[in-house]
């Protein structure tokens, strides 16, 4: 049962921390809570379907149509949490005016929302689709261990959603005036590890070339250890990265500050 | 209007390459025969694979079981799902000499492996 727990509270830690750190940054937009449900749900069912065509999707491109599909998903989940911080830069100095005037989310962003929605559908889809794999799984076996492992499955579901809620109690205790810094920080960081897997799934798919790891810190900080595998679900932590990791990873994270930094310098030249 | 555009350029670029792999079907590289591993009763057979140092190789996984798998290995850098009873294609490789573990994820008590390369 233990075991069970375990594997659907790894599966299920990336996006209980991407959905966290999406809540506590989008917190000055009203209706926030419903778009990010809105995002887990259609996730959710999204996950559903996946699994239930793993079969078609694996035999597309040469039989590398789950890395192309996920690699694609990653590319756009990507693409939204950018355009999301692209969206506060501009919006931001008013966003935080009014966070600390009326203390209550006022802004409307329907579109920074959308967005930040499809963020979140996206990567529960994607380590969804595991899940639901490993529970159909389950009740492929015998009654008697279906239930211990069903026991399991949902201890270790609700490990993860604890911790996505521990982070976002978390963020949410920062004093406003350094809040959305950090926010916008951390999604920064949370696309530049997603770029890092991207390039990961891309050399899998024998798109990328396979290149020899730069540097092993798996001595210092092994991907096993609780510090690894939270650094994992995070950024993309990744002991042994290779050169289109980091480059993929350099790239969003550069070009994502870049764009930010030049469109909050435009809103506030205009202001 | 603009958000939309900006959004759509930052997400351009690593669309493309995402779509393009999918034009050019991954072509393969060695002339080697494939690898090949099945899974059966939640175990990998064989537990040891053999590979040439510096060489890519394509690894053929047979799922026997009436459940899904997840071939999964750090050290190589993969990770897949090989759905019941089918066939996952997973490139391998180059890698420098050494030992290479790589487990079932779903069932990681009982299926684990090693790829050694010479």
């Amino acid at each position: 049962m233990l075991n069970a727990a375990l594997i659907v509270f790894r599966e299920s830690l990336e996006a209980a921390l991407v959905v966290g750190i999406v809540a506590a940054a989008t917190r000055a937009i009203a209706g926030r809570g419903r778009w990010i449900a809105m995002g887990v749900l259609g996730g959710c069912l999204g996950a559903l379907l996946l699994a239930a065509l793993a079969d078609v999707i694996g035999a597309w491109a040469n039989g590398m149509g789950h890395e192309l599909f996920n690699a694609a998903i990653l590319a756009i989940a990507i693409g939204m949490l950018a355009g999301h911080n692209i969206w506060m830069a501009s919006h931001g100095r008013l966003i935080a005016q009014q966070a600390r005037a009326l203390g209550a989310a006022a802004t409307n962003g329907d579109l920074a929302m959308s967005a930040v929605a499809i963020a979140v559908g996206l990567t529960v889809l994607r380590e969804g689709a595991e899940t639901v794999l490993f529970f159909y799984g389950i009740f492929a076996g015998s009654k008697a261990t279906a239930a211990s492992l069903m026991q399991g499955a949902l201890l270790g579901l609700a490990g993860g959603v604890a911790v996505g809620a521990l982070l976002y109690r978390g963020l949410m205790r920062i004093p406003l005036r350094h809040f959305f810094t950090v926010t916008g920080w951390l999604m920064l960081l949370v696309a530049a590890g997603m770029a890092a897997q991207l390039a990961q799934i891309l050399v899998q798919a024998n798109v990328l070339p396979s290149m020899q790891p730069l540097w092993d810190t798996s001595s210092l900080l092994p991907m096993e250890s609780t510090a690894g595998t939270l650094l994992h679900a995070l950024v993309g932590y990744d002991p042994q990265p290779s050169i289109p990791q980091l480059a993929f990873a350099g790239i969003v994270f550069l070009g994502v500050w870049l764009a930010t930094r030049v469109t909050r310098n435009r809103a506030a030249a205009i202001t | 209007m603009k958000l939309a555009g900006q959004i759509l350029f930052r997400s351009l670029p690593p669309m493309i390459l995402a779509l393009t792999g999918s034009l050019f079907s991954p072509a393969a590289p060695a002339e080697e025969p494939s690898l090949s591993l099945k899974i059966k009763d939640h175990r990998f057979i064989p537990e040891e694979l053999q590979i040439t140092a510096g060489e890519k190789r394509l690894l053929v996984v047979e799922n026997e079981d009436a459940t899904a798998a997840e071939f999964e290995s750090h050290t190589l850098h993969r990770e897949k799902i090989i759905p019941a009873r089918s066939q996952s294609n997973i490139y391998i490789g180059p890698l420098k000499p050494g030992r290479y573990e790589f487990f079932d994820e779903f069932n990681d008590a009982t299926a684990h492996g090693v790829v050694v390369a010479k």
